[in-house]
């Protein structure tokens, strides 16, 4: 396999990228760099910026919204960091290659945006004191009080061609880590990444939208993870949900599409209390597929974790939320029901 | 019975082997030449698409700053406002054994044109400080000092590199010279002139400025390689109606037998349509030897000219092929539609008639006259009000067609005047066959007149220019010595060694700027004798080398004078930047240079621009050996770092006698095939001629008499086309000098006369026909006393 990575297949704009090598080519060796080991022990507010030893990085936010008429809209804001070699430099040499999406989503439009940056001189980044991630003008900047987390108050801007939105993020619980204690193992052979999140952001802010502002509010969604070789070399592909039971709970889960289904998922309770949930726990079921983007994408899913007692089918808000830009895949809010009910972030890629 | 009428048909090409010959002949050197010019202009172009494509960020807006280079900051504060733009970086460097333009850009946020480049490239190694450049750069580079992987994407010339990459190979950390603002720009952002009041926003040059530039170039290839077609169909209609004439018995029995006159004109058609593909498939492949052969000229010519750069390879375009093949079809059409259509209207039984022919064409001389008359009168309306290259060109078509059509007129003029002189019986006759012979000849005479005139022209033109050239270049080369120093504290120390070892120390500093809307160059001039004695000036103001010292003004060169419309001394305006409004003092010549160029005194230069680099020194000095000899012992100076005066002279006219090798190959294929078409018409008229000359042999004049006269009544032809080509190519060399320089280059040359080249094109012209009537000559020399009897036998 040639050593392909992430940062090549963005600026070679492969969206097929994925079929022979792992979505995105993430699924590559390690060579250089750092390999998440078990047991982390995340030091906060580093934890939160940039490790540059690491090939790939991402600040991931979803929002679930709903203005006062009470439709609904679906927000993604993510910074990607992809490294060509382990390491920081100045300047142009600076091995660090950053990649910011953003996303809105209603009932019947689906707007996306790209930018992209080099590290080393200042066009993107993540500080940590205070925490600011950027990318160009997209911006996640903290406005948390000495005794907060940074995180806990996020304010976020992006931009696209048709759309922008400005919305204030606030969290309503502690971090939570993913897999065992932050260390989310991804397949059979190994293949791991350092992953927390925080699930439990109240939201608040403006949408501009080709018909004008709309003012929401909602619940938010934040993942961190980075890693060096997080899928093994016949993962194609993934589903990922992360869902906010209307009890007050959260539930991540995710199969990864390879020789063999892997799954993994967290169940949190509303004050924050996470378990961990074992390969082949939660099962994921296409229901119903949509032609999406000239591919066949189950939209529809059938998720159900026996032990706990969860079965339930979601929708989404928008079949067509596809990120057309150039790594390509699905992205947008869902409403479930069955045995409970409530909304959440669908992503799929590798179709 | 088709294929009978066919085999009878074709048979006739196998008794007249020579006729096919020079049928195929005449098609495959017409195809040849057009196709050969058509493909050197498709690879140009398709050269200047991707430097343009890559060098225009794909038509975007670019945003520069007036004083050049700017901080990259500028960037970063941009995009943090949410304006698209990226950064791109050029310069000039020398890496390995040349000089190449270092294009720096930054790949992610590139626009799609310098991305579409590089998308198709590997873009492993570009990040790690890997560059892209043409196979032939990477040669002339030799060993480089990065390493650079071939790409057809890149113009020749160029190395496409990483801002970073650039930054560090043209020592410019932390430095852009533009930055390309994407066409689509999100909404709501702050305007730019609040952000960055200083950046100036250059509009896109929608790729014109390269094809803009060499369209003069290749128009006039065009024009030469249409000379040529027109020149070899000529060949090709007295070819096709010859075969069509001594066919005509044929034709008459075929008819009584039965064959259709649609079938038989079918047959004829696809005859031809046969002999077309045939000699257009040879044709393709002898123009696609010749582009090849003449690419590397042509390449040099225009990056010496414009600086634009065409790699030497040729590629092969199938579509270049098809187009060469339709129009040697289109061409033979042309050439044999008329036989065709007189075959179609012809009464089956009909006989030759070619007195009559011959008396039908007193009148269409007189309409001939008239057409010339009426082009004539355009030209010289369009050298009153004509403006712009086109305009030119169509007066040079005006000009030239017109005379062509007056040479038949003019020729028969001057016979019947001579005719008119008392003379033996066989001399009045020669003059009075003569005449009754012109209409047969005179297509072939016309291309005739047109190669010499073009021949003549384009001669005189290339000669002026290497005339005034050379003089021009023994004024301004008047420096012993030019040194290049490494590096700027060399430059310093240069400097401080030389003072007081030279007689004269004049630092070279030039930058690029745009001036009046277009790229130029503003260059430092040191206040000296050297300059004030040896560089003349038109139009200057009143002690102009006074007030350019005083830095009252600057002085422009030539090019961008007249692109300014020639104002009177005093009232012509630069603007520079920093610097703002300047009065021109004068204009200077500077020939071979596609760029505006304005020359301002060193303080003032230094004091607008300070910190621009030494690039050379010109040394003027007594003794310029030992003073080289000093330098290279004190400063271990590599003989490619300091030139002498001879070296430079020589360079230069290396560079222009290449730059017209093109030309002169040219010139001598248009005169082979003009050759060739009076070649086919002479071979068409003997054929024919017999009847007429068969009641001279009866009065006495032997076979042997008569060759000898056709000889001399064909070098008597071709010498008095030579008389009228003559003031027709001085007019052509004229209108070359005085309008199409003028617009294509923005220099204005005097002509100059060569009476010696025009000799030696007479003699070359005298052999050409010579060799063309030497054939039916010698057949006539051979002819017994037996077919001349026929004729009295067969008389009708």
């Amino acid at each position: 396999m040639r050593n392909e990575s992430l940062a090549f297949a963005i600026a070679l704009c492969l969206p097929a990228a994925g079929l022979a090598q792992g979505f995105a080519g993430l699924g590559t060796d390690a060579e250089g760099f750092a390999i998440p080991r078990p047991n982390p022990r995340f030091d906060f507010p580093q934890d939160h910026g940039a490790h540059p030893d690491y090939r790939i990085e991402w600040w991931y936010l979803t929002a679930t919204l709903k203005d006062a008429e009470g439709n609904d809209y679906g927000v993604q804001w993510t910074l990607f960091r992809s490294a060509t070699a382990p390491g920081e430099q100045d300047g142009w040499e600076s091995p660090q290659i950053w990649m910011g999406h953003a996303g809105l989503t209603t009932a019947r439009a689906h707007f996306s945006a790209e930018r992209f940056a080099r590290g080393g001189i200042g066009q993107a980044g993540v500080a940590t004191e205070p925490f600011r991630a950027h990318i160009d003008d997209w911006h996640m900047t903290s406005h948390a009080g000495p005794d907060e987390d940074a995180l806990d108050r996020l304010e976020v801007f992006a931009r696209g061609e048709a759309f922008s939105y400005s919305l204030e993020f606030t969290a309503q619980g502690p971090l939570v880590s993913q897999g065992a204690q932050g260390y989310s193992v991804k397949s059979n052979d190994g293949q791991a990444s350092y992953y927390y999140s925080q699930p439990f952001y109240q939201v608040a802010g403006i949408l501009e939208l080709p018909d004008g502002p709309v003012a929401v509010t909602g619940d938010g969604w934040l993942d961190r993870e980075w890693s060096s070789q997080p899928l093994s070399e016949d993962q194609d592909g993934w589903d990922w949900v992360s869902l906010a039971f209307d009890d007050g709970h959260r539930m991540m889960g995710f199969q990864l599409r390879g020789r063999e289904i892997f799954t993994a998922g967290t169940w949190i309770t509303p004050d924050g209390e996470a378990t961990p949930l074992p390969d082949g726990a939660v099962r994921f079921k296409a229901r119903a597929h949509a032609q999406v983007a000239g591919r066949r994408v189950p939209v529809s899913w059938q998720i159900e974790w026996p032990e706990g007692n969860v079965s339930i089918t979601t929708e989404p808000l928008n079949p067509q939320a596809w990120m057309d830009l150039s790594v390509s895949y699905w992205e947008g809010p869902l409403r479930f029901s069955g045995s409970h009910s409530g909304r959440g972030y669908l992503e799929m890629t590798g179709y | 019975m088709t294929r009978v009428a066919l085999a009878a048909l074709l048979s006739h090409w196998w008794r007249n082997p020579v006729q096919l010959a020079m049928l195929l002949t005449g098609l495959a050197l017409a195809t040849a030449l057009w196709s050969g010019v058509q493909a050197l202009n498709a690879e140009a172009r398709a050269a200047y698409a991707t430097a343009e494509r890559l060098l225009s960020d794909g038509g975007t807006v670019r945003l520069e700053h007036p004083s050049g280079r700017f901080d990259q900051a500028d960037f970063v504060r941009l995009r943090a406002a949410g304006w698209l733009v990226s950064p791109v970086l050029e310069g000039r460097a020398r890496l390995g054994n040349t000089r190449v333009t270092v294009l720096g850009i930054e790949p992610l946020t590139a626009p799609a044109g310098a991305g579409a480049a590089l998308a198709a490239e590997d873009l492993d190694g570009f990040f790690a400080g890997e560059g892209f450049a043409h196979p032939q750069t990477i040669a002339e580079i030799g060993d480089a000092p990065l390493a650079l992987a071939p790409s057809q994407s890149v113009p020749v010339g160029t190395v496409l590199v990483d801002v970073g990459v650039a930054q560090r190979l043209l020592d410019a950390p932390g430095e852009i010279s533009w930055l390309t603002r994407a066409e689509r720009q999100p909404a709501g952002l702050t305007p730019l002139a609040a952000l960055a009041p200083d950046l100036h926003e250059i509009p896109p040059q929608d790729g014109a400025e390269l094809a803009g530039l060499t369209d003069s170039f290749h128009l006039n290839l065009t024009a030469f390689g249409l000379l040529a077609f027109a020149v070899g169909l000529f060949i090709v209609h007295s070819a096709v109606g010859l075969a069509f004439e001594q066919r005509r018995a044929m034709f008459r029995t075929l008819r009584a037998l039965g064959l259709p006159l649609r079938l038989l004109t079918l047959c004829l058609a696809a005859e031809m349509v046969i002999l077309a593909l045939v000699a257009g498939l040879a044709g393709l492949g002898l123009g696609y030897l010749l582009a090849g052969a003449l690419l590397p000229d042509v390449a040099l010519t225009l990056r010496g000219l414009y600086g634009a750069p065409v790699p030497g390879a040729l590629q092969f375009n199938p579509l270049w092929a098809l187009a060469g093949m339709a129009m040697t079809l289109a061409g033979t059409a042309l050439a044999g539609g008329q036989a065709l259509w007189r075959l179609w209207r012809m009464p089956p039984l009909a006989p030759a008639q070619p007195r009559a022919w011959a008396h039908a064409s007193a009148q269409g001389r007189r309409v001939q006259l008239a057409a010339a008359g009426a082009l004539a009168l355009a030209a010289l309306l369009l050298t009153m009000f004509g403006e712009g290259l086109v305009a030119g060109f169509i007066l040079l078509a005006c000009a030239l067609i017109a005379a062509a059509l007056m040479v038949p007129v003019l020729l028969a003029a001057i016979l019947a005047l001579v005719g008119r002189v008392p003379a033996g019986p066989v001399a009045t006759w020669f003059w009075a066959d003569s005449a009754q012979n012109l209409p047969r000849l005179s297509l072939a005479l016309m291309a005739l007149m047109l190669a010499l005139a073009a021949n003549i022209g384009v001669g005189t033109m290339v000669a002026s220019f290497r005339a005034t050239f050379i003089d021009w270049l023994d004024l301004r080369l008047v420096a012993e010595l030019n040194v290049s120093p490494r590096s700027q504290p060399e430059a310093a120390a240069l400097q401080d060694f030389l003072d007081g070892r030279a007689d004269a120390v004049l630092p070279m500093q030039s930058m690029d700027a745009t001036l009046n809307g277009a790229p130029g160059q503003i260059h430092a001039m040191k206040d000296h004798a050297t300059f004030r004695d040896n560089w003349a000036l038109i139009d200057p103001v009143p002690d102009v080398w006074d007030r350019l010292a005083r830095g009252e003004g600057v002085l422009v060169n030539e090019q961008l004078y007249r692109r300014a419309g020639l104002p009177p001394p005093g009232e012509a305006r630069v603007t520079l930047p920093r610097l703002g409004e300047m009065e021109v003092l004068g204009a200077y010549p500077d020939y071979g240079n596609p760029l505006g160029q304005v020359v301002l005194t060193r303080e003032a230069f230094s004091d607008a621009y300070p910190d621009t680099p030494i690039v050379q020194f010109a040394l003027r000095s007594a003794d310029p050996e030992g003073l080289r000899a000093a330098l290279q012992d004190e400063f271990g100076l590599s003989a490619q770092q300091i030139t002498d005066q001879a070296q430079a002279r020589e360079l230069s006219l290396a560079i222009f006698e290449r730059t017209f090798v093109i030309t002169g190959a040219l010139n001598v294929l248009t005169l082979s095939v003009a050759a060739v078409a009076l070649f086919a018409a002479l071979v068409t008229l003997s054929g024919m001629r017999l009847a007429q000359l068969a009641p001279l042999w009866a009065l006495g004049l032997t076979a042997q008499r008569l060759a000898g006269l056709e000889l001399l009544r064909a070098v008597m032809l071709g010498a008095l086309t030579m008389l009228i080509a003559l003031p027709v190519g001085l007019m052509l060399a004229q209108l070359l000098l005085a309008v199409i320089n003028v617009q294509a280059f923005g220099w204005r040359l005097p002509i100059h006369f060569f009476p010696s080249d025009w000799l030696r094109l007479a003699i070359w012209a005298g052999l050409a026909v010579l060799a063309a009537a030497l054939w039916p000559a010698a057949r006539l020399w051979r002819t017994g006393p037996n077919q001349l009897l026929k004729v009295f036998a067969h008389e009708k």
